[in-house]
C-alpha cells in the first residue's frame, strides 16, 4: 500500500519581495510587467543590498502600479514625476538605493524633460522603464514610443510620429549605464539590474514588454506567447552597439544588449567637491540634523 | 524642541521679506529646498542656496515647478524639513504636488509671493489674487493651512509657525506673501535660537509589525516614518487605507479624505490668528491682509481723524479663515469693507460669515500697486453713513 505524497505548500523564491497581501495584482494575463518584477526580485537577492535601504519609486501607469506590489519602502507617486521626487529622496539619503520604476508613456511623455535633466545631473538613480509601446492603463493611447504605422485608439489610421530611441536619448542626456532587453531576456534584465544597481550615476534598462490586451490585440501580433516568441526571433544580442543605431521599427528586429557603461562623477560627488573646495570648514554637508 | 543654533542669525538685521523668509526657513530647522526661478520670489533660494552649506542641508534648482514641488515630497520622506518657493504662474504649475501632499500628509512650505496676475502677469509688480487658488488650486478636497505676512519681521517670524504648523498637521502650508512684502527692505530682529520653538516631526516610536502609515492619532494626525528606517512602508496618491494600500472603494474614500478635511476644520479655533486694531467701539470693519493690511490701517486712522468709528481686522492664518470672529463681529457691526488687491476674493468669506446682518462692501484692484489709501478712506465713510 503507498501513501499518499507529502504536498508541500508551494512558495514562489520571490515572495519575500512583495507584497503577497496586496495579490491579485492589476496586470493583464499575458503582461510583462509581472516578469520584470519577478527579474527585479531576482536581481535584489543576487545584488545583497540590505532591502531596508532600497526604496522604489513609481510614477503612474500599468508599470506605475510596481512600487505598490514591492515590500520596500515604496512611493506611488504623481503621473511622470517619479524621477523629481526619487532625485529629493536620493539627495535627502545619499545611503539610500533608488530605483525609480514605471513606464514609457510616464518616463518619456509626461515625465520627459525630469528624465533628460536626471541623466544629466547623474543623479544616482537606477531608472527601469517597461515599454510597452502604448498607454495601458488608459486604454491603448499613443505613446511617444509607439513604432511608425502602429495603431492605438488615438492613432486609429496608424502612427505617424517618429518615436523617442530610448537608449539613444538617455545616451545623449548623460546616463552613464544604457541597457535594453526584452521581456524574453530574464536572466540578463537580472543582470543589468544588478548592474545598475551597483553603478554610481544614472543608470537605465530599458524593457521591451507585451501588452496583449491593447498593444498586441489592436495590432494583430497575437497574445503574450506569441509575442515572447517574436521577441525571440526579432531581437538581437548586440552588447556595445551604438545607441545611435537602435531605433525600433514596426516589426522591425530588436536590438538589445548592454549599451553604455562609463564612469562620470555623480551629482553627490561633483557637489561635495565643489563645496568642499570653494567653503573648505565651513561646509557643513549636505546631512543637516535630520 | 528648541531652534538649531547654527542655522538662527541671532541679532537686529535690514532685511527685505524674501530673505527675511529664507531666515525664518533656516530657523524653523529647513534642511532641503528645490526651486525654480521665478520673480519675485527667487531671492528667498538664492540666499538658501548661498546659506545652506554652512548650516548643513542643501538646495537643488530642478528643472521646473513640476520637479521642485515634488522634490521636496522626496526629500520628505527621507527625513527633511522642506519647502519650495515660487510666483503666480509656477504655483499653477505646483497645485499638482500641493495635492499630492494634502494625501500623503507630507509636511511641508510652500511659498508664494504673489504678483499680478493671470498668466504671466506683472512678473516685477504685487498682486493678492492666488488666495483662493490657495485654498481651491489642486483638484478634489483637502484643507491646506495659509499664512499671509505683512512685514519682512513677520516673513521671519511667520515662517517658523508655517513649518511648525506643517509638522503638527503633517499638510502643506502656504506662505502667501506678496510682491511688496517681498521687496520692501525693514528691521527684522532675529531672537536667539533657545527662544524658538520648534514642532519636530511626528516619527512613530512603534516598531514595524506594529505600525501602520495613516492610522490618525486622537487630533486626527497620523505618525510618520522615513525612508530606510527598516519600516517597509507604502505611500500612494490614490485613496489609501491606513496601511497606505489603494483602497478604490467610497468607504475608503470617505474614511480618508473625511479625515483630511477634519484634522484642520477641527482644530481651525487653534490654528486660526488674527490682528485686530481700534475694534472696541467699531461699527466698520475693515478687513486686509498682507501689504493691504499696512495701506488699510493708514485709511482707518485717516477715519478715525474724522470721527469714524472704524475698526480692522486681519487674518494672519487666512485659510482656515477667521469664520468665528467674522460672525461674532456681524451681529454687532454696521459694515465690512475688505481691501484686497483682486477683484474679490476672501470677499467672499467675509460675505459668507456677514450673511444679511451687516452689508460687505470689496475695495479691489487687480494689483501692480498697493491701494490708495484716500479711495479705502472714501468707502469707509461711505459705508459709516
Amino acid at each position: 500500500m503507498s501513501t499518499a505524497p507529502v504536498i508541500q505548500e508551494a512558495i514562489n523564491p520571490v515572495e519575500p519581495f512583495l507584497r503577497t497581501d496586496r495579490m491579485p495584482h492589476i496586470w493583464c494575463p499575458g503582461c510583462g510587467i509581472g516578469t520584470t518584477v519577478n527579474c527585479f526580485a531576482r536581481a535584489l537577492v543576487d545584488s545583497k543590498l540590505d532591502l531596508d535601504k532600497v526604496a522604489i519609486v513609481s510614477g503612474i501607469g500599468c508599470t506605475g502600479r510596481v512600487a505598490g506590489y514591492l515590500r520596500l519602502d515604496s512611493f506611488h507617486t504623481t503621473h511622470g514625476r517619479a524621477i523629481p521626487f526619487a532625485t529629493g529622496l536620493k539627495l535627502a539619503n545619499p545611503e539610500l538605493t533608488v530605483v525609480v520604476y514605471s513606464g514609457d508613456g510616464d518616463l518619456i511623455a509626461i515625465g520627459g524633460n525630469h528624465f533628460i535633466h536626471a541623466a544629466r545631473r547623474n543623479i544616482d538613480l537606477t531608472v527601469i522603464c517597461v515599454n510597452n509601446f502604448i498607454y495601458g492603463m488608459t486604454g491603448g493611447q499613443v505613446a511617444p514610443t509607439t513604432p511608425v504605422g502602429a495603431t492605438a485608439t488615438t492613432t486609429p489610421y496608424g502612427c505617424f510620429e517618429r518615436p523617442f530611441n530610448l537608449p539613444f536619448l538617455a545616451e545623449s542626456s548623460g546616463a552613464v549605464y544604457v541597457a535594453r532587453w526584452t521581456a524574453f531576456h530574464v536572466r540578463h534584465i537580472a543582470r543589468s539590474m544588478v548592474e545598475a544597481f551597483n553603478k554610481k550615476g544614472f543608470s537605465f534598462i530599458e524593457i521591451i514588454s507585451p501588452c496583449p490586451t491593447l498593444y498586441q490585440r489592436r495590432n494583430k501580433l497575437g497574445d503574450g506567447l506569441d509575442t515572447m516568441k517574436i521577441y525571440k526571433q526579432k531581437s538581437v544580442i548586440k552588447n556595445g552597439a551604438s545607441t545611435r543605431d537602435v531605433d525600433i521599427a514596426f516589426g522591425g528586429e530588436i536590438v538589445v544588449g548592454k549599451f553604455v557603461d562609463i564612469e562620470r562623477p555623480t551629482l553627490h560627488q561633483t557637489m561635495d567637491q565643489q563645496f568642499r573646495q570653494v567653503l573648505k570648514d565651513r561646509y557643513a554637508g549636505t546631512g543637516g540634523r535630520g | 524642541m528648541k531652534a538649531n543654533a547654527a542655522a538662527v542669525l541671532t541679532g537686529p538685521h535690514f532685511l527685505d521679506g524674501d530673505q527675511a523668509c529664507c531666515e525664518g526657513a533656516l530657523a524653523a530647522g529647513a534642511d532641503f529646498a528645490a526651486g525654480y526661478p521665478i520673480t519675485p520670489s527667487t531671492e528667498v533660494v538664492e540666499r538658501f542656496a548661498a546659506r545652506i552649506p554652512t548650516v548643513g542641508g542643501l538646495f537643488i534648482q530642478m528643472e521646473d515647478e513640476l520637479a521642485s514641488s515634488i522634490a521636496i515630497l522626496g526629500a520628505a520622506w527621507a527625513g527633511k524639513k522642506v519647502f519650495t518657493v515660487t510666483s503666480g504662474p509656477g504655483f499653477s504649475l505646483m497645485m499638482e504636488h500641493i495635492g499630492l501632499a494634502a494625501m500623503t500628509e507630507t509636511p511641508c512650505v510652500f511659498v508664494d509671493v504673489q504678483r499680478g496676475g493671470p498668466s504671466t502677469g506683472l512678473p516685477t509688480l504685487p498682486g493678492q489674487a492666488d488666495m483662493m487658488q490657495a485654498r481651491w488650486g489642486s483638484h478634489g478636497d483637502y484643507e491646506t493651512i495659509a499664512l499671509c505676512p505683512n512685514s519682512p519681521q513677520e516673513c521671519f517670524d511667520l515662517m517658523i509657525d508655517a513649518f511648525n504648523l506643517a509638522e503638527q498637521y503633517r499638510v502643506p502650508v502656504l506662505f502667501m506673501m506678496d510682491e511688496c512684502v517681498g521687496h520692501m527692505t525693514e528691521k527684522v530682529v532675529i531672537p536667539s535660537a533657545d527662544e524658538i520653538e520648534i514642532f519636530p516631526r511626528r516619527f512613530t516610536s512603534l516598531p514595524p509589525s506594529k505600525y501602520k502609515p495613516f492610522k490618525p492619532g486622537p487630533d486626527g494626525v497620523p505618525e510618520m516614518v522615513k525612508a530606510g528606517d527598516g519600516y517597509r512602508f507604502h505611500i500612494t496618491g490614490l485613496t489609501h487605507d491606513e496601511q497606505g494600500y489603494p483602497a478604490m472603494t467610497w468607504r475608503a474614500q470617505e474614511k480618508l479624505v473625511r479625515r483630511l478635511v477634519e484634522k484642520v476644520r477641527k482644530n481651525a479655533d487653534k490654528i486660526v490668528r488674527y490682528e485686530e486694531h481700534d475694534m472696541e467701539d467699531a461699527d466698520v470693519v475693515v478687513v486686509a491682509y498682507g501689504i493691504t493690511s499696512r495701506v488699510a490701517l493708514h485709511a482707518l486712522q485717516m477715519a478715525r481723524g474724522e470721527g469714524i468709528r472704524a475698526g480692522l481686522l486681519r487674518p494672519i492664518v487666512v485659510w482656515p479663515f477667521p469664520e468665528k470672529r467674522l460672525r461674532e463681529l456681524a451681529e454687532k457691526v454696521k459694515a465690512f469693507v475688505v481691501v484686497e488687491m483682486n477683484y474679490g476674493q476672501m470677499v467672499y468669506e467675509v460675505e459668507r460669515c456677514a450673511g444679511d446682518k451687516a452689508r460687505t462692501i470689496l475695495v479691489g484692484h487687480g494689483g501692480g500697486t498697493v491701494h490708495d489709501p484716500e479711495q479705502v478712506l472714501e468707502v469707509i465713510r461711505e459705508a459709516a453713513r
